[in-house]
């Protein structure tokens, strides 16, 4: 107790200390100073750049590929010579294929939620601002796009789109935009009727700058917020699409597929022991990846916000 | 007289359509402003005061064409010659950018009318960026340092953001920024009625200022009467979307003629205790009717101590019953007839 709240004194002595009017504070600097003491995000983003650098680089200081199969030692526990984290049922090594599928999870993960944000915050923008006949279309449509149920025509997607990295970047796009389109189009809305718009509009600025030079910038936090939720539910989705058997195909790794196939030895024994490491590590890889984009995310927000300035 | 009208609205009305029940075929509207007619002279600040609902800011955003007029006209002098007159709400869009500028609205809370993620230099430079006042570069960043400074504000504040200002700093930014594009006509919309009273001073002598030097003229909307009194030379009282009783500063205080008039001078407070006791203050009774449904015949008879059985059925006509005196009341006989 009192070691926290020492700890949140101090906290907040700074960002008064960087808000005093004998600095010139700019708001991005404000912004970095609540960012950096927020805790959680900075661990966040901490952790999440070490997955990448995890996944992206680890694999160049190793001479195994993800498809070397060593029939030597399958359903190798753990801490074997020369097998870190063990290996599968076709002797891949899995500290190998993490790292790969690592590659695909985030790359899926975080492209898919920025294509996610841009197309959903376009729409949100334009439905929300111009309103009338253009809103009412576009929100029937996004009505439209919810009311189909997605697994079946994933499912579809998928076998028509082919189950490689960009067809399952095309399907989670395709499917995950309307939400993102709705938080704006709200917001956008509010922030429409609001007096510096309609002083701006006075003043004589046109629309479009308006739009993007008043509105886009007041809904900025809302959305990377809401990009960084799309991240960790693109990587969940992948994973189940990838589960279904769906998603990225072997013998190339993604978390969400080496979970997947771990699940046919998960309940049974193999070569004597059940290979618990194999359902194991991809999954505390997915649950790091998720839970910390939600911090970076959180942090993010309470960063973003004027209003805020403590928080443990 | 003498000075010559630079704007002058007629007859303008502004109804709203009030969603009613669902189902029902009844439309309804709020008559917000209905029937207003004045004239502004180059040079002058008129005064429109009335409670709160009485649709004084309407006129003022339906003048911007913040809000598209229901009908009316809004003749504004064109280049110099007093006779050339030309009506702006038949403007189209591009007509209407090329006159934007010299009609400009400060706002009324300077925390909601600036954007929070935009610079001051960015806020009083976006007007002239719009309408391409000035070529950017070095010649901006002069002509907002200039404006800052003649507002009262340090040029050196230009990079920082509204939330780092006080109330009053944020209203002369507020004013900076229609300031710099050299309006004709400057529409302030209760710009001092959300700030300190100390501040509310220091603001109402710069717009004093600024009127003299850049020869503006104001429309001056505003409940206050003190501050009203304080800075019009001619004063138009509303009440429930139409203007009641109109002339000049002085005669208005002297001896307002419409009873809605006598009752809101009566409720001034007095600062004076002794004084206090010694009058007979005759107050408004009631509320505001509603602008949706408002009473027939003359709009304040439900609350006037002088109703008569004329007044229900009637609407009383805005007449110059003196010389620069205009009142709706018909207690005070047309002279014409």
């Amino acid at each position: 107790m009192g070691k926290s709240f020492r700890w949140y004194r101090k906290k907040v002595e700074k960002i008064e200390e960087a808000a005093s009017p004998l600095n010139i504070v700019t708001y991005r600097k404000l912004v970095w100073i609540k960012f950096k003491t927020h805790r959680l995000a900075l661990m966040g983003a901490v952790i999440l750049i070490l997955l990448v650098l995890f996944s992206f680089v680890g694999p160049l200081f190793t001479s195994v590929s993800y498809e070397d199969m060593d029939f030597g030692s399958i359903f190798s526990p753990p801490f074997t010579e020369g097998h870190f984290l063990g290996t599968d049922e076709l002797g891949h090594d899995v500290l190998v294929r993490l790292m790969y599928g690592g590659r695909v999870s985030l790359f899926v993960g975080f492209v898919s939620a920025l294509l996610t944000t841009i197309i959903g915050t376009a729409i949100g923008l334009f439905s929300g601002y111009y309103g009338s006949i253009l809103d009412r279309l576009l929100m029937r449509f996004v009505d439209i796009m919810l009311s189909i149920p997605t697994l079946p025509i994933l499912l579809t997607l998928t076998l028509v789109f082919g189950s490689g990295i960009s067809g399952i970047i095309l399907v989670l796009t395709v499917f995950g935009w309307m939400g993102v389109a709705r938080l704006v189009r709200g917001l956008t809305l509010t922030i429409r009727e609001s007096e510096y718009v309609v002083s701006a509009k006075a003043v004589g600025v046109r629309n479009l700058s308006v739009l993007f030079k008043h509105v886009l910038p007041n809904v900025l936090p809302v959305i990377i917020v809401s990009a960084t939720l799309n991240v960790s539910y693109s990587i969940l989705t992948e994973s189940s699409l990838s589960y279904l058997g769906l998603g990225i195909q072997p013998p190339m790794p993604s978390w969400g597929n080496m979970l997947q196939k771990s699940m046919n030895y998960i309940l049974g024994t193999a070569m004597g022991v059940t290979p618990w490491w194999l359902t194991f590590f991809p999954g505390m890889m997915i649950f790091f990846a998720v839970l910390n984009v939600n911090f970076l995310g959180d942090g993010l927000r309470d960063a973003l916000d004027p209003k805020f300035t403590s928080h443990t | 007289m003498a000075a010559s009208a630079i704007l002058r609205v007629e007859k303008l009305k502004k109804y709203f359509p009030v969603k009613s029940l669902p189902f029902s075929r009844k439309r309804s509207f709020l008559k917000a402003v209905d029937d207003v007619t004045f004239t502004l002279h180059a040079g002058e600040t008129l005064g429109i005061v009335g409670e709160s609902g009485c649709g004084k800011t309407t006129v003022g955003r339906t003048i911007m064409r913040i809000y598209e007029p229901t009908s009316g006209q809004c003749w504004w002098r064109v280049g110099d010659s007093a006779e050339t007159m030309e009506d702006f709400f038949c403007y189209k869009n591009a007509q209407m950018r090329r006159i934007r500028h010299q009609i400009q609205m400060i706002f009324q809370d300077p925390y909601a009318s600036l954007n929070p993620r935009m610079t001051v230099q960015d806020i009083i430079s976006e007007g002239l960026k719009a309408n391409g006042l000035v070529s950017g570069g070095r010649e901006m960043i002069n002509t907002v340092a200039d404006i800052m400074e003649k507002v009262g504000l340090l040029p050196e504040y230009m990079k920082r953001y509204p939330h780092e200002f006080s109330g009053g700093q944020r209203q002369r930014i507020g004013i900076a920024r229609v300031i710099v594009m050299r309006p004709k006509v400057v529409i302030c919309d209760e710009p001092v009625s959300a700030l300190d009273v100390s501040v509310q001073a220091q603001i109402i002598n710069l717009l004093e200022d600024l009127r003299s030097e850049f020869g503006l003229t104001y429309l001056f909307i505003a409940h206050d009467l003190s501050v009203v009194k304080h800075i019009s030379d001619r004063i138009a009282v509303m009440y429930l979307g139409k203007i009641v009783e109109k002339t000049d500063t002085d005669r208005l205080f002297e001896a307002p003629l419409h009873p809605y008039t006598q009752g809101l001078l009566q409720a001034i407070p007095v600062p004076d205790p002794h004084q206090r006791k010694s009058g007979h203050r005759m107050l408004i009774a009631g509320d505001i009717p509603s602008p949706i449904d408002p009473p027939e015949g003359c709009r304040f008879v439900k609350r006037c101590s002088k109703a008569m059985d004329r007044c229900r059925v009637e609407t009383p006509a805005l007449l110059e019953v003196r010389e620069g005196h205009e009142v709706a009341c018909f207690l005070y006989p047309n002279p014409r007839e």
